[in-house]
């Protein structure tokens, strides 16, 4: 892992004097967009979604593979495919797009709006009336005057320093903002008739020309720590959309018995080893539902860091359930990685549900609502009691007997 | 290393045992705590270690090494440990150029029609024979996950292959210790792994197994430990020993406590 021993980033004027002692050898410029974890000091990056990163203990690792179980329709899976990528955009960092189905220019195009602009200048106009104030009570302190001299809070309008932002749906992100960061793409026909033959490693040869472009783009742009006199490092962003789909030339998503149950695990593996040894991230959605072998799933996770499952309620009787009314789905985190340490920031609760808004995807605590009306019918109720065996809870299933008993 | 654990096992690092196989297992929940006692155990315990980690990078096993009072880079230094990357090795088979004759990667097995361990029994051979100058104890091999193998497109027939020919060479002729972690499940689906799982287990020593716990997630209970001792003798057929505990990971120790009696519950 390039463990990086993180310091603080060097302060500006403006900031307090507390300041975490950090020696001198290991000191590096924070790179945009990261923070140092509290437990284990790696550096954390947002995956888009601030509520996400709540589950998730904080953010993704860098050097880390987040793993996305599609669901049915792939549409929210998608969604968070393109979370992870503006937040990329919006941080500074590289990308690299990598698909099988959709141009990488087109996905691009289409990723949500950042939403700092309004709270941004929100926060200008708030800071510059509070400095008006400052200024006309200049007086000299009298009890706390060993402050007198300390420098005042500057206004830094870095808008991108904040960890998460939030995206607006409806909009996408404006053409400028993309031309400023830099980004790779791999999209597979056009690789395919680029370079038809390739030396291929007992892998499905298209999994082995994404890993070679990956490689490749590491390499060439430093972020294995191959050129150690550029001062500014960066990360690199990888998005992977539906890998193990049938586009991509493997077969487990058709049969239950693939001709090679080997290629995309080989294919993790490899590229664990690669994201290890750089400053770099990966999102990979992966349509499970279709893996009928359920052995290659659960090999898939065992090769994965950080594996979340989305479970849309599109078409399914969920839809109609009273409980799940306000929500769109469920998600599940099957797994959390435990680096540098004995132990992992999992959240104590089990039962998560996401929510769609155009302006926020929160992900929240599902519980049962609060049961206030008492002239309401047996029926409804009787729903809501049949609905509360669908909820795990941390402590066991609860007993639900059919009848709803009154007293 | 944990000393609750050590109680338990009535271990000490300065006897250590000789010639025993010890299988580590995990079902639904992460079990690398115990790969990473015994690492720190052997190597408090003066033994020549070889470590063969799959998973995860060097720096991971360091950090947590340090808390546990061990410092990794210092004992690959003087020559205590041998550590062999596993995800650094494949990169370069991967994207290496053409090996020369003569020079051995031991993941060789990804890029071939991969399913022979023999480059990999050979290193572990070579990195545990002692040479004249070592004063090591015992020498150990350490597998961190043996269920990655099987992922990698290894048959399980060349899997346990590899663990005998291990056993013959570490085991009964260097008279040294063998630690082995696998992942488990009891509604897998991935039916080489079970065998692979099974045959270990009728093979090894010692077992520990960690287990979530059947009633879900607990935040003070993380899990529970199943220690199985094989009975010593075979011609005795003595039964084998089975203890359960439940364990709490805290941040440099685990605290493992009788079933029902954790510190929250008293």
């Amino acid at each position: 892992m390039a463990a990086l021993a993180t310091g603080g980033a060097t302060p500006s004027d403006g900031a307090t004097s507390f300041q975490r002692k950090v020696p001198a050898s290991s000191r590096l410029a924070a790179i945009a967009g990261t923070r140092p974890s509290v437990r284990h000091g790696q550096l954390l990056l947002s995956s888009g979604l601030p509520s996400l990163d709540c589950v998730l203990g904080g953010g993704l690792a860098v050097g880390t593979l987040l793993l996305i179980e599609e669901d049915k329709y792939g549409i929210y899976s998608n969604l968070l495919f393109k979370y992870f990528l503006a937040e990329g955009i919006v941080c500074g960092h590289n990308l690299f797009v990598a698909s099988a189905k959709e141009d990488p220019a087109d996905i691009l195009k289409e990723l949500p709006a950042p939403l700092f602009d309004d709270v941004h200048k929100n926060q200008v106009d708030e800071k510059e009336t509070a400095i008006k104030s400052k200024q006309e009570s200049q007086e000299s302190m009298k009890i706390a005057w060993r402050y007198q001299n300390l420098p005042k809070m500057e206004v830094s309008p870095a808008a991108s320093a904040r960890f998460g932002h939030y995206y607006d749906v409806s909009k996408t992100v404006s053409p400028e903002l993309l031309k400023s960061i830099k980004w790779h793409r791999f999209f597979l026909p056009e690789e395919m008739s680029l370079h038809p033959e390739i030396k291929t490693c007992n892998m499905t040869c298209d999994y082995t020309r994404l890993l070679q472009s990956i490689q490749r783009i590491i390499y060439q742009e430093g972020f294995d720590g191959s050129y150690p006199q550029k001062k500014q490092k960066n990360i690199l962003r990888i998005g992977i959309q539906s890998l193990g789909s049938v586009l991509w030339g493997d077969d487990i998503c058709c049969t239950d018995n693939p001709e090679d149950i080997f290629s995309l695990t080989k294919f993790l593996y490899v590229l664990r080893g690669l994201l290890r040894m750089s400053l770099s991230a990966c999102i990979i959605t992966v349509p499970a539902h279709l893996i009928q072998n359920k052995a290659i799933m659960e090999r898939v996770t065992n090769l994965s860091d950080t594996v979340v499952g989305l479970e849309s309620f599109i078409g399914s009787e969920r839809e109609t359930n009273p409980l799940y009314k306000d929500y769109q789905g469920l998600i599940h985190v099957h797994q959390i990685p435990r680096l540098n340490s004995l132990i992992c920031d999992v959240s104590g609760t089990k039962d998560l549900a996401f929510r769609l808004k155009r302006k926020q995807f929160t992900i929240e605590r599902l519980h049962l609502p609060p049961d206030l009306s008492d002239t309401v019918s047996r029926s409804s109720k009787q729903d809501l009691a049949e609905s509360t065996k669908l909820l795990s809870s941390g402590c066991g299933a609860m007993a639900i007997g059919k009848k709803h008993l009154d007293f | 290393m944990f000393a609750e654990l050590n109680e338990l096992l009535n271990a000490s690092p300065e006897r250590p045992e000789q010639g025993k196989l010890t299988l580590l297992r995990d079902t639904k929940t992460d079990g690398s705590f115990l790969v990473h006692h015994f690492l720190s155990f052997y190597l408090k315990a003066g033994c020549k270690v070889c470590f063969v980690a799959l998973l995860q990078s060097f720096s991971h096993y360091n950090i947590i090494a340090q808390k546990l009072g061990v410092s990794l880079t210092a004992a690959k230094e003087r020559g205590q440990l041998v550590f062999l990357e596993g995800l650094k090795s494949c990169f370069d088979v991967f994207f290496g150029e053409e090996q020369h004759v003569g020079q051995t990667n031991p993941l060789q097995f990804v890029s071939k029609d991969g399913s022979n361990l023999k480059t990999m029994y050979e290193f572990v051979r070579t990195s545990l024979m002692a040479s004249g100058s070592d004063s090591w104890k015992c020498p150990v091999l350490l597998v961190d996950d043996l269920s990655v193998l099987l992922s990698l497109g290894v048959r399980p027939v060349d899997v346990l292959d590899f663990i005998h020919y291990c056993r013959v060479a570490v085991c009964s002729q260097l008279k040294g210790n063998i630690v082995v972690l696998v992942h488990s499940n009891d509604d897998s689906e991935d039916e080489e792994n079970e065998l692979v799982v099974n045959s270990l287990c009728h093979q090894s020593n010692l077992i520990l197994w960690a287990e979530g716990l059947a009633t879900g997630f607990c935040k003070d209970v993380h899990g529970q430990l199943k220690i199985i001792q094989k009975g010593s003798s075979e011609l005795k057929a003595e039964k084998n020993l089975l203890r359960i505990y439940q364990y709490k990971i805290q941040d440099k120790n685990v605290t493992f406590f009788a079933r029902g009696m954790s510190a929250a519950v008293l």
